[in-house]
């Protein structure tokens, strides 16, 4: 218990970034995730940080590219609507190549969908939603402690490959509380950010211009096979996942985030009842598991996808099994109760289950 | 015939901030280059240079990262006060300036621009006033005059279809948080010196962290005006001018709450 607290998901958001040496928070007030930048708006002073609320979520995410841009720890956190709002910000900041951080609470639907739960930005989150083919790293915790720790190695990720990092969670996630362990995480030396703007004096007197357009050397296949290069690189190296008693199982269930603790509590009551299903839960969104998708689709030949949408991973999923396994859906239709509150209880997916075995 | 001997001397050095591996890619007869060296004059002139970063803006504008030996981004269109606001903050003791055209004042920057006044951001905007859209061809801009044609106003700028003229040095003067608002132009050269002397001023302001300053340019477009470089003087001296009056807006030492010191 030493050391231990109690804490929502979006605080621990917050203490995660002050462990990673974050003192700098833009961002602008929506919901699930305002928790989030009240917290940084009462401890960052208090570090010498600066934590500006700016007129909306494009400043926001121009402000988070202007602050990184000048080599700083920094970051912003928005839920959907304001995270399309940023695209046109984290286009830029892919071109430039710049490591920033984005917590994205997602809620639920387009437009002003609703302000509660909901896994419907899955595509937005992995295939981008700005212009230009770029990548960006998403991290999807299903804990409140993963969100802590999560937090940190999104810094280290985004700076050791100079690349926007996205951490996906939602309301559930965000409002949650759960018992945690506040403690950094060590990780690998670092670059120098020898390209950041700081001015040239602290870099002994050598200037730096950097341009919104692909200026690499090489031109445009310059850009290109660098860009390949790095996300293939990203790819081999990153790829993260978990997986839970699939050595036997019939069934495979694969989920994210909040469903992914809806099906862990599915598969725990289905193997009370001697039913062999394992769990499958990507930790990394993108770069997506499909080599862990494929082998054990082939071998358990069973796959039901659950998620909160309706249906954006189980594209991921269809497209890294291929025919090797047949893949079902439990979707956002399969909720307890058709208003907002609604939610897909591990009963409802247990029932599921049952039906394809 | 005899000939007479050419002696060469140089009498003017280029500034030591601007960058001599890139030629000015502007049109000929556009008044940018007198301002990017303007610019850097005051720089060297205050001193910054170590400490300054520097943004440019989309279009025209964007190209200006690559002119000056100081840290410089551009080539994003409107956000380029969010950006400059994030990067001063991060580095309080950095020197900070925007270039921005008509649209990223006026248009789709124009929610920016207020934003930064409102706050009062100790930095300093150069706001280059051609009265439309030169890089993409001469469309109208929030700036264009009225009655003037451009590839989007074919039968001359109508304010019942698009409103009036934008008035930035103005419009920032009415600010609490701005320390410095003028309009100047460099189409004469007594212009030029007064220009300099506001440029000189508005980065004067941001070094004593008095609040947020702003230095408008009328600036020729020949291209885009269908005017030769000598017309484009008389344009900006008979109408630019008409419409834009030159003058020191604001010019203030101490602003409560927000001025250090």
């Amino acid at each position: 218990m030493a050391g231990k607290v109690i804490i929502d998901g979006n605080e621990a958001v917050g203490r995660g970034a002050l462990l990673a040496g974050c003192k700098h928070f833009f961002g602008y007030p929506i919901t699930p995730q305002n928790e989030i930048a009240e917290f940084f708006s009462r401890e960052l002073p208090k570090i010498g940080g600066v934590y500006l609320q700016s007129e909306g979520e494009t400043a926001a995410g121009f402000m988070l590219f202007g602050g990184t841009l000048a080599g700083a720890r920094c970051m912003t956190a928005t839920s959907s609507p304001g995270f399309s709002l940023m695209q046109e910000a984290i286009s830029h900041m892919a071109v430039t190549e710049v490591p920033a951080v984005i917590v994205d609470v997602m809620r639920l639907g387009p437009g002003a969908g609703t302000t509660q739960q909901g896994q419907t930005d899955y595509r937005q989150a992995t295939k981008g939603g700005g212009h230009g083919a770029y990548r960006s790293i998403v991290l999807a915790p299903y804990s409140v402690q993963e969100i802590l720790d999560f937090t940190q190695w999104a810094f280290y990720l985004a700076e050791k490959y100079r690349i926007l990092v996205i951490i996906l969670t939602d309301f559930i996630l965000g409002r949650m509380s759960e018992l945690v362990d506040p403690k950094p995480l060590n990780f690998d030396h670092l670059p120098e950010k020898d390209w950041a703007l700081v001015g040239k004096g602290k870099k002994g007197g050598k200037s730096k211009q950097i341009l919104s357009g692909l200026m690499a050397p090489g031109g445009i296949p310059g850009y290109f096979s660098h860009q390949i290069e790095k996300y293939n690189r990203i790819a081999e190296t990153e790829t993260k996942y978990e997986t839970c008693l699939t050595d036997d199982a019939e069934l495979l269930l694969v989920a994210y985030g909040s469903s992914a603790r809806s099906s862990q509590d599915a598969v725990d009551m289905a193997r009370e009842k001697g039913i062999k299903v394992g769990l499958l839960r990507p930790i990394t969104l993108w770069p997506f598991p499909q080599k862990a998708v494929k082998e054990l689709g082939a071998r358990i030949g069973n796959i039901l996808v659950v998620e909160d949408s309706p249906g954006e991973l189980v594209e991921d999923v269809q497209a890294s099994a291929g025919d090797s396994a047949r893949v079902s859906l439990l979707n956002i239709l399969a909720r307890h109760n058709p208003g907002p509150q609604g939610l897909i209880f591990p009963e409802r997916i247990l029932k599921e289950v049952k039906s394809l075995l | 015939m005899t000939k007479k001997e050419i002696t060469k001397e140089v009498v003017c050095e280029p500034p030591r901030t601007r960058l001599q591996s890139i030629p000015i890619m502007n049109c000929p007869g556009c008044h940018y280059g007198i301002i990017i060296r303007m610019i850097c004059e005051v720089i060297e002139e205050l001193g910054i240079e170590d400490r300054t970063i520097g943004l440019g803006g989309g279009g025209c504008t964007g190209f200006w990262t690559m002119y000056f030996d100081l840290d410089m981004y551009g080539g994003v269109h409107g956000p380029g006060l969010a950006i400059a606001t994030a990067i001063k903050r991060v580095h309080p003791d950095s020197i900070v300036f925007a270039a921005q055209g008509d649209g990223e004042m006026g248009a789709i920057g124009l929610g920016y621009f207020m934003a930064a006044t409102l706050r009062g951001e100790k930095i300093t905007t150069i706001f280059l006033n051609n009265a439309c859209f030169g890089t993409t061809g001469g469309q109208m801009a929030p700036t264009t005059l009225l009655g003037m044609r451009t590839t989007t106003t074919t039968q001359g700028r109508d304010p019942k279809i698009t409103g009036f003229p934008f008035h930035g040095a103005e419009l920032a003067a009415s600010m609490k948080g701005t320390a410095y608002s003028a309009r100047m132009s460099v189409h004469t050269p007594a212009n030029r010196q007064k220009a300099k002397k506001a440029l000189k001023t508005a980065f004067e302001k941001q070094i004593a962290g008095v609040g947020f300053s702003i230095v408008e340019f009328l600036s020729a477009c020949p291209v885009n005006w269908h005017l030769g470089p000598k017309e484009c003087l008389d344009f900006i001296e008979n109408q630019m001018i008409a419409e834009y009056p030159l003058g020191e807006f604001k010019n203030v030492d101490y602003i409560e709450h927000l001025s250090d010191g």
